[in-house]
């Protein structure tokens, strides 16, 4: 019965999704209805996936549909620390649209059902929420940057509309874009040492491999952004970039393998 | 009671004629208190503004009062009152009520939306005399006025070319606090510009100007550092916002002088506001990375889709005004029945306290507790017994038949007599 939840959450995040696209049109009138969307959607999902931590014996998520259903709540949770702001309401349109995709391919792949499994342990466990969260973080961060990509074309282009349609500042999208990556770094190191405990000579594969150039290309970007002042563009299409990787790259040499 | 208001506008009135009846705050103050303790006014509150001069009198004198208001307008314009007659407007209750409502929301004002209407509402309000009448009106004003201003956009966009380069340094930078501001030339637009600027938290810090004295004029003013122009490369090393309004016939911020250095900034971006005529800044600047170039075109472009911003959120702030003018024509014909309420609860009273005081006898051998309680049991039945008819009548009130149940409650209980 509990697995019904998945229905109110789908059609709550699919109405936040259309509804921040309605915010184009004029501020105010679709965008409390988007957040609502989003917190009755969230509310929802979290009663899913707390009665599937209830019944399954162990880490009911380590399908790779039972990741995307833990992710798109891990994205959309991440949202919520800066959504419920209207000044940041409109970052609603780069992740709502991804959180409805992810709980869908859930949905379909079976990762939103509600039954007793034992999928491994509390390393497992932990391995993947830390990996998970991180992923969430990426995902929320490269939505900034891309809303940073539009608004600083908008701004380039002078478009008329700038003030009257407003997304967030630059400055607000570089910045916040940033602490989430970092926070998605730091998440990521320590899914990855979680990672290695488990790992055996020879365990190496194409999406460890990955995952560590993923790493690297977040520390890097991080790195240059303090000590070498890289923001704006650049910052966003690294972001974006590592993000490419996180959501496709990962999961085909993960599931190739 | 009635309300009554006379006043001129932006709308029909010159401004020779609208700065002829204008007055300061305490002036309107004193003006509200004179008319309210002469005959036949009771109320008054004078608002006067740039765009407008208002006055809003209420009174138990029904007939007199909107000529009371007429006769202290004209008197106001002095030897101008012939002409001020036919432009002046004269409207009473509910229409007067609705002006005002449509004053404080802002979209009676010349640029809709405008902030500033809301304050001046609120103080004239303080500093006049307000009664019941005015008082009730006033503040369902003032809340109607709030209203659509946080239920719709009408006031967040900017509706001057100065306002709008702020806005846009707001957009690119995440807030203004602590930003560098250098002006390039010290003329009115800058100043302006820069005075916008700062309210929002940057700072000015260097004024660039062909004469020198001009510039430090300006930069007394902002607490900056006044240079000539062969300084202005310096200036822009650790600049946030560049706002340029030279009469120089050619560009004085060139592509190829700063390509380098903007390049050097990796990103960091930096907001060009050019206000002359003929342009100082190369447009060529705005593909480099993080630099945003926007001349006086650009920036009518940005007020004047604002403007059709706010047209659009006015309607919404209209159906908001119209609400409440329905809320206050409710308030207004509730007051209509209060008497015949207030007769009947007397009456009730009346007859609690004589039944009271009859049986008195019967109960002097009761505890003083036991008496109270039957003191608050018989005031409870009599409040209960006239909460519905009360409620009741007061709903009536708005519709044509709320003078008729009125009658039929004070025929029912024999109130005639009393009152």
């Amino acid at each position: 019965m509990a697995e019904l939840l998945v229905w109110p959450a789908l059609i709550a995040y699919g109405e936040a999704a259309f509804a921040y696209a309605g915010e184009l049109r004029g501020r105010g009138r679709y965008g409390s209805l988007g957040i609502w969307g989003v917190r009755i959607g969230w509310l929802a999902q979290t009663a899913l996936l707390v009665a599937q931590a209830f019944t399954a014996d162990g880490f009911p998520w380590g399908t790779w549909a039972g990741a995307l259903n833990l992710l798109s709540w891990l994205v959309v949770s991440g949202y919520l620390i800066w959504g419920c702001k209207p000044r940041y309401r409109l970052v609603g349109l780069a992740v709502m649209p991804v959180a409805v995709a992810l709980l869908g391919l859930a949905w379909a792949g079976g990762g939103t059902g509600v039954e007793t499994t034992d999928r491994g342990g509390w390393v497992l466990a932990l391995h993947a929420g830390l990996m998970l969260a991180a992923f969430a973080c990426f995902t929320v961060a490269a939505a900034m940057a891309l809303l940073y990509l539009v608004e600083e074309r908008r701004l380039k282009r002078r478009d008329a509309t700038v003030l009257r349609l407003r997304l967030p500042s630059l400055g607000a999208l570089d910045r916040l874009a940033t602490r989430v990556a970092f926070t998605g770094l730091v998440l990521l190191s320590a899914g990855i040492a979680v990672g290695l405990t488990r790992l055996q000579a020879g365990d190496l594969d194409a999406a460890m491999t990955v995952t560590i150039v993923i790493w690297a290309l977040y520390g890097l970007t991080l790195v240059l952004r303090w000590e070498a002042g890289v923001r704006g563009r650049r910052l966003a299409w690294s972001l974006l970039t590592g993000f490419a990787l996180v959501a496709v790259v990962l999961p085909l040499t993960h599931f190739a393998a | 009671m009635k309300l009554a208001l006379a006043g001129v506008s932006h709308h029909r009135a010159p401004l020779e004629l609208r700065e002829r009846v204008a007055i300061d705050l305490a002036s309107a103050g004193a003006l509200a208190h004179e008319l309210a303790d002469a005959e036949p006014t009771t109320e008054a509150v004078v608002l006067s503004t740039c765009n407008r001069t208002e006055l809003y009198l209420a009174s138990e004198d029904e007939p007199g009062v909107e000529g009371a208001a007429d006769r202290a307008l004209l008197a106001l314009a002095g030897d101008d009152a012939a002409t001020l007659g036919p432009v002046a407007y004269r409207l009473a209750d509910e229409a007067a009520a609705l002006h005002l409502f449509r004053v404080a929301a802002g979209l009676d004002s010349l640029v809709p939306g405008e902030g500033e209407i809301l304050g001046q509402v609120r103080d004239a309000f303080e500093a006049g005399a307000a009664g019941p009448l005015l008082d009730q009106t006033f503040r369902m004003a003032l809340h109607a006025g709030r209203r659509a201003r946080v239920e719709t956009a009408i006031g967040e966009s900017p509706a001057s070319v100065p306002a709008a380069a702020a806005a846009l340094a707001e957009q690119v930078f995440d807030g203004l606090g602590g930003r560098s501001v250098v002006l390039v030339g010290a003329g009115r637009t800058s100043e302006l510009t820069a005075r916008n600027l700062r309210s929002r938290g940057a700072r000015i810090t260097v004024v660039v100007n062909r004469s020198l004295d001009r510039a430090e004029q300006l930069a007394d003013a902002f607490g900056a550092t006044a240079v000539e122009l062969d300084g202005l490369g310096a200036a822009l090393a650790h600049a946030d916002v560049v706002v340029s309004s030279t009469s120089a016939p050619g560009f004085v911020l060139t592509a190829p002088e700063l390509t380098a250095s903007l390049r050097s900034r990796r990103g960091r971006p930096v907001l060009f506001v050019d206000l002359a005529v003929p342009r100082d800044i190369d447009p060529a600047l705005a593909s480099i990375d993080g630099c945003f170039v926007y001349d006086v075109d650009d920036l009518e472009a940005v007020v004047a889709a604002s403007l059709q911003g706010r047209r659009a959120e006015a309607v919404e702030a209209e159906r908001i005004v119209a609400a409440e003018a329905e809320r206050f024509r409710g308030w207004q014909a509730s007051l209509s029945v209060v008497p015949a309420i207030a007769s009947l609860r007397a009456r009730a009273e009346e007859i609690r306290a004589a039944e009271l005081a009859r049986i008195e006898a019967r109960l002097g051998h009761l505890p003083e507790g036991e008496r109270d309680i039957v003191d608050t049991v018989t005031a409870q039945i009599v409040n209960k017994l006239l909460h519905l008819p009360t409620v009741r009548m007061k709903e009536a009130a708005v519709t044509p038949d709320g003078l008729l149940y009125a009658d039929v409650v004070r025929h029912l209980f024999g109130l005639e007599e009393d009152e």
